[in-house]
């Protein structure tokens, strides 16, 4: 029988037969910890293994992202003892002006096609965007990974899912993601990897393969693969200079546990509304809904062409008065393309506050929060109560979050 | 042979219905109250203190006992603290038909044995297993019985993975003896 793209990655990174519901040691090309997370990790490892060498430091990484550079002082706390560790082990530290670690991973070439990679990240199976193996997991994992180069992982079934359709502007790779998450609620994929098949995603820049995989923790699977993405166009490989992208095929009669087909003919923008992103309904039926702020950003929607999606619906506009757009790029290497590109300044004139790299409008980093009351249109991920703040979180598409931004009221692209 | 044997007394975690309470989360188990504690000693006293019927638990478990639960026990949080506490009370296993997958982890990686019995439902439904029953468990085959009821039942057989963590006494001691063997 024919392996699944999880199952042949898995078994080239351990011994023995792979096949789920099999437990079975997983050799790691990358572990990795971030200013979350990884100060745990460090306490552990002293208490455990005091002053003995990590398995391999060039495999080892602290990514500082969710407050950068530091707010509270609780995180320059957390971020200086992760860098004393670094230092003494001689590990890699991509520091607070790098941006968000996953992202990191991939531009850096540490995360491609058939690797495996862990850390502290409970989004890091986004690295399915580019055919790797990820997990996040908790500190007495990621502390042992640091250690031995290794991690005990279930082999999961892998499920099959078959889109039908092509989308079109104004529906983005957003707005598919969402259309997927309703679909599938948090039940369909639990703790399954997912194969994407169909036009719909096999045409995906890199950035969109980034958006749907990243939201596979919302559908609480183990991660997302697009085994047939197409490979970098020379635009994607100015900002994934070091990744080498080939596509990692399922072989022939591999197994699935389930197959579904969702239908993508004809999609209009689409937004999670409050408290769930599986509680999706079309920009049609939300435009009365008024809207205080906009944010574009997270590890969802912080790549180039999420930007430029936005700056196509701002240039020549400005974002309503008394409205709040706070852009987020995910890495320096974004905003370094933005302002090569002259969208920075477009992004700009409109009114918008522009942030340094890294988690923030996500996670409760550097670019504040939401008050009671405040209704804000999201590019991240998650909408739970209080995960941003005390207000309400609507999630969409850059360019649906830039018009909304401009009307002062949800919005599609059309409407502005 | 004997080594790979689990037995004890079991708690099968049933409503006032009767049926097995699905979806246990971490909070149900060590209600956030608490989570200020660092002793695993002082843990065991709020062990389930926050799921309804069950808020004296602490006070009747005995160590070697073995907690009987249903579907997606242990959902919810990363909480190492909803482990721990089983182990303070000195728990010989947790046997339930799933587990949220970080419940699983954390109690394999601290020794906590634990098994799913895709079947727990029915056994529990048609009274072939109670509170207060003896039972065992072979970890390696996964055969089980219910002695006093003369039952025989089946567990997915632990993994060779969680056996070696168990054996060492969990993930970090397990570490230590992967360079010396
Ligand atoms: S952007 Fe949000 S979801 Fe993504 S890695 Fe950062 S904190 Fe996590």
């Amino acid at each position: 029988m024919g392996k699944t793209v999880i199952e042949k990655i898995l078994q080239s990174h351990s011994e023995g037969r792979t096949e789920p519901g099999k437990i079975v040691w997983v050799d790691l090309d990358v572990r990795s910890a971030r200013d979350f997370g990884g100060p745990n990790v460090v306490k552990n490892f002293q208490r455990e293994y005091g002053d003995a060498p990590v398995a391999d430091k060039e495999k080892t990484f602290f990514t500082f992202d969710l407050s950068v550079p530091a707010c509270t002082r609780k995180y320059a706390e957390n971020q200086q003892i992760c860098r004393k560790f670094a230092r003494k082990q001689g590990i890699k530290v991509f520091d607070v002006d790098k941006g968000i670690g996953s992202h990191i991973l991939m531009e850096e070439g540490l995360a491609s096609p058939g690797k495996t990679v862990v850390g502290t990240d409970s989004h890091l199976n986004i690295l399915g965007a580019v055919n790797c193996f990820s997990q996040g997991m908790g500190d007495v994992d990621i502390t042992f990974a640091f250690k031995s180069g290794k991690i005990w992982f279930e082999v999961p079934e892998t499920m099959k899912v078959q889109l039908e359709g092509q989308i079109r502007w104004p529906a983005t790779a957003k707005d598919l993601t969402l259309c997927i998450l309703k679909h599938m609620g948090t039940q369909k994929a639990a703790l399954k990897a997912v194969e994407f098949y169909g036009e719909a995603v096999e045409n995906l820049s890199l950035a969109g393969r980034i958006t749907l995989c990243s939201m596979e923790t919302e559908m609480a699977g183990i991660t997302g693969f697009i085994p047939r993405g197409k490979r970098l166009s020379s635009e994607e490989r100015k900002e994934f200079p070091r990744l080498s992208f080939s596509p990692l095929h399922a072989e022939r009669g591999a197994h699935y546990s389930d197959e579904c087909t969702i239908d993508v003919h004809n999609l209009n923008p689409q937004v999670a509304v409050p408290f769930s992103p599986t509680r999706v309904q079309s920009v049609s039926e939300l435009k009365n809904i008024h809207v205080d702020s906009g944010f574009i950003g997270s590890c969802t929607n912080g790549r180039v062409e999420d930007f430029k999606a936005a700056a196509q619906v701002l240039k020549g506009r400005k974002v309503k008065p008394g409205i709040m757009l706070k852009l987020v790029p995910a890495t320096r290497r974004v905003y370094e393309r933005l302002l090569q590109e002259g969208i920075l300044e477009i992004l700009f004139e409109s009114g918008a506050i522009v942030s340094n790299p890294g988690c923030g409008g996500c996670a409760e980093g550097h670019i504040g929060l939401t008050g009671s009351g405040e209704v804000q249109i999201s590019t991240g991920n998650r909408n739970f109560a209080g995960k941003q703040g005390r207000g309400e979180i609507y999630l969409a598409s850059p360019a649906v979050v830039a018009a909304s931004c401009v009307k002062g009221r949800i919005a599609s692209p059309e409407d502005v | 042979m004997e080594k790979s044997m689990i037995s004890g007394r079991i708690w099968v975690l049933t409503n006032n219905r009767g049926e097995l309470i699905e979806d246990i989360d971490t909070d149900q188990i060590y209600h956030n109250a608490h989570l200020h504690i660092t002793e695993i000693s002082e843990m065991g006293q709020y062990a389930l203190g926050n799921l309804k019927g069950w808020e004296d638990f602490s006070q009747k478990a005995q160590p070697g006992d073995i907690l009987i639960g249903g579907r997606n026990f242990g959902a919810g949080s990363s909480r190492q603290q909803a482990v721990d506490c089983f182990l303070s009370l000195r728990l010989a296993a947790v046997i339930a038909p799933s587990f949220g997958a970080i419940y699983f982890r954390n109690a394999v990686n601290s020794a906590l044995p634990v098994f799913k019995c895709p079947d727990l439902k029915e056994y529990v439904e048609k009274g072939k297993m109670e509170s207060g029953d003896r039972i065992e468990v072979n970890y390696r085959t996964g055969e089980g019985t219910v002695v006093n009821k003369r039952f025989d039942f089946f567990v997915e057989p632990m993994s060779d993975v969680q056996e070696g963590i168990l054996r060492a006494g969990g993930l970090f001691n397990y570490e230590k003896t992967l360079n010396t063997t």
